[in-house]
């Protein structure tokens, strides 16, 4: 129950969450729902430590991990943009078809063992510093630093450059962005592509670099549908989709951590002394993620903010809508 | 490719050639018309399966067979068809009901582990002594998995209609919810012995089966169906009727249809939601009874291989439509059954995948037509 470790271990896993919701959060800004995640993040996963155990190399299947998830996208984004499908069904086909696909791909990895993985790094002056150091840059693979990166580098394309102002007008309101010449359906296709890229990756942190190994569905174990719930807690920001990841994630290791000790606060641990209790520790993060996002609607309704206004609209050139 | 997606008509100069393949809006669709896109849709959908089967280094030919013999081939497995059909009718037509109001209740699998819990409850607690006959016992169970399905069904309703919580993201985590409530009942206090399983219910709490009455008719020996079928069977017609028949179905198709034009003609669209998502959940909950009184006879964790999801692409085959379903659970419950024995247990999760995306793709043929033109010279 030592706080920094816990956090570290927020950190670490909580990348993998910061990954898919940040994937998604490109793909909604454009105007797509892709409820598929659960299934890139499968498909990359299980293509990345394929790709490990076969070559030995991590980074190559990093690489291929990243595609695959990528590759998964395509498909929802031909279904739902050029064929103006209903978005919320391709992407529950996505999942069962990345499922599917990933358990056919997996059988005989669950047998694998030690695989090259990818290497851990401290940062030596950022290490040292107080509180921060040995939570942020002591020991966590190269991915929880990509993940340092990626987002203030999300934040600022989504927010300040003329591509971001693109991609949020053609999610805001396509038909203006289509009038200004910006070409919707080319940059939606781009941008549920790039979310499927993350999806990939965030599966591919999960095998090469947070929990290695391969164990069916439950390698990634529904942190595809907490990734998009995730993404609206942020209210579809990055930076707050970030913290979100990383405080889940955190909270997730405290519920384990709780059950160790046999006294807590100098009281017998019920967790410890019943272990059947323990199955309600296990609902308390989606009981939180369902809290949370009663609390965010409240708040969505007094800010008058929320999700891009052609969220989950096909948009047909030359028709009324928006 | 000499057309283009059909609504993306990029402003690149094409390719002339002596006629021209246009995609044009349907006005109006032909009945038949959807009935042919399904068809065809999953014929195309298992055409794909195939080769990517043959890719991995199966028999897709042979696996195929496989799954119609092994589920079709003799009156036993067509029975052991028709009871993996039965929890596929119920949340199916969970589904269907919810989905035509494009209410996205994820969260049949949650719902019927719920209402599993809730007909184990009247014979675990007890609610009922031991020995009440089942004339009392299994009415009461239906009651019980239905209200504890529809409670559970009603909570993202609730929320949607009064918060606007997104109802995918609730019934999903629902899902993870129940799987660790019936987790905490079968490991702690319903276990029986220290396993992780309750006590098998008495005689009373079992659905009748026919093999029940072998007796009497000799063909109907070692036959599993029971009493269940016949709840999914009277529940289509029932949802049938509520949404083709009654002013409720009225409202529900209208609010699918167009919530804005439904909130001008005054349809009250949060009451709308919570009973919808109240009666999907009861559905669900009777697929979970029955399961329990009519199949494992006790409550544990590995009830379901994933009904409430299979349910989806069951209510979407069926184009919504409750009859459909039945046609589509039956189909998918011979999926379910042939898909056990086969290796690797993904292909039966993959092949539904496909054949969900090759049905929403084949929607497409509903909304545009292709028209071939000559072209001026």
């Amino acid at each position: 129950m030592d706080p920094t470790i816990i956090l570290a271990a927020g950190v670490a896993s909580g990348t993998v969450l910061l990954f898919a919701a940040v994937g998604e959060i490109f793909a909604e800004r454009a105007g797509v729902i892709n409820l598929g995640v659960e299934g890139m993040m499968l498909i990359g996963a299980v293509v990345a430590f394929g790709t490990a155990v076969a070559t030995g190399n991590a980074w190559l299947g990093l690489v291929l991990g990243t595609l695959a998830g990528g590759l998964l996208a395509v498909l929802h984004a031909v279904i739902t943009i050029s064929f103006q499908a209903e978005q919320v069904v391709s992407g529950l086909a996505l999942t069962f078809l990345g499922t599917g696909l990933a358990r056919v791909l997996g059988e005989d990895l669950s047998k694998a063992g030690a695989i090259a993985l990818l290497p851990t790094l401290t940062i030596p002056g950022l290490a040292a510093v107080p509180a921060i150091g040995p939570i942020l840059f002591t020991d966590q693979s190269v991915l929880v630093y990509a993940g340092y990166i990626v987002v203030p580098m999300a934040w600022y394309w989504i927010n300040r450059t003329r591509p971001g102002l693109h991609l949020r007008a053609v999610g805001e309101s396509p038909t203006a962005a289509d009038t200004l010449g910006v070409d919707v359906y080319r940059l939606r296709y781009a941008y549920v592509v790039v979310g499927g890229l993350f999806a990939g990756l965030a599966g591919a942190t999960i095998t090469l670099a947070i929990s290695p190994g391969w164990f069916g569905d439950l390698t990634v174990n529904g942190q595809g549908w907490i990734a998009i719930a995730i993404v609206i807690f942020a209210q579809w920001g990055v930076g707050r989709a970030a913290l979100g990841a990383y405080a889940f994630a955190a909270i997730q290791r405290l519920l384990i951590d709780i059950q160790g000790p046999e006294q807590l606060f100098g009281f017998p641990n019920p967790f410890y002394v019943n272990h059947t209790l323990t199955f309600f520790l296990g609902m308390v993060p989606y009981v939180l993620i369902i809290a949370v996002l009663v609390a965010v609607s409240g708040e969505a309704i007094r800010k008058r903010i929320g999700a891009p206004a052609a969220l989950g609209i096909s948009y047909v050139r030359g028709e009324r809508g928006h | 490719m000499t057309t283009s997606a059909p609504a993306h008509q990029p402003d690149r100069k094409p390719v002339r050639l002596p006629w021209a393949i246009l995609l044009e809006r349907r006005l109006e669709i032909p009945r038949w018309l959807p009935v042919a896109t399904t068809i065809g849709a999953v014929v195309v959908a298992l055409v794909i399966s195939g080769v990517i089967l043959w890719f991995a280094g199966g028999d897709p030919i042979a696996i195929f067979i496989h799954i119609v013999r092994s589920s079709f081939g003799s009156l036993g497995v067509l029975s052991d068809t028709l009871v993996m059909a039965t929890p596929l009718i119920l949340t199916g037509l969970a589904c269907a009901l919810a989905f035509r109001m494009r209410l996205w209740n994820i969260g049949a699998e949650g719902q019927f582990l719920m209402g599993a819990w809730g007909a184990s409850a009247v014979v675990l607690i007890p609610i009922v002594p031991a020995g009440t006959p089942s004339i009392i016992t299994i009415p009461l169970m239906m009651v019980g998995g239905m209200a504890a399905g529809g409670v559970y069904g009603a909570i993202p309703g609730i929320l949607k209609a009064f918060r606007g919580v997104n109802e995918i993201i609730v019934t999903l985590m629902l899902n993870y919810i129940a799987a660790l409530w019936i987790a905490y009942w079968v490991f702690g206090p319903w276990s029986e012995a220290g396993f992780q399983l309750t006590a098998q219910f008495p005689k009373e709490a079992w659905l009748p089966r026919l093999s029940d009455y072998s007796s009497a008719v000799p063909a109907f020996s070692g036959l599993t169906v029971h009493l269940g079928l016949i709840f999914g069977l009277v529940a289509a017609m029932l949802v049938r009727f509520l949404l083709f028949r009654s002013r409720s179905g009225y409202e529900i198709r209208l609010i699918g249809d167009s919530p804005r034009a439904a909130r001008y003609a005054g349809i009250n669209v949060a009451r709308n939601t919570v009973i919808v998502f109240a009666l999907s959940g009861a559905l669900a909950g009777l697929a979970g009874m029955s399961e329990v009184s009519g199949v494992v006879h006790r409550l544990q964790q590995a009830i379901s291989p994933g009904y409430g999801f299979t349910a989806i692409i069951v209510a979407y085959i069926a184009k919504l439509h409750p009859y459909g379903v039945i046609v589509a659970a039956i189909a998918f419950g011979a999926l379910i059954l042939a898909g056990r024995e086969i290796q690797p247990s993904g292909i039966p999760a993959m092949i539904q995948g496909i054949i969900l995306f090759c049905l929403i793709a084949s929607e497409v043929a509903l909304r545009y037509r292709v028209r071939i033109e000559r072209r001026m010279a």
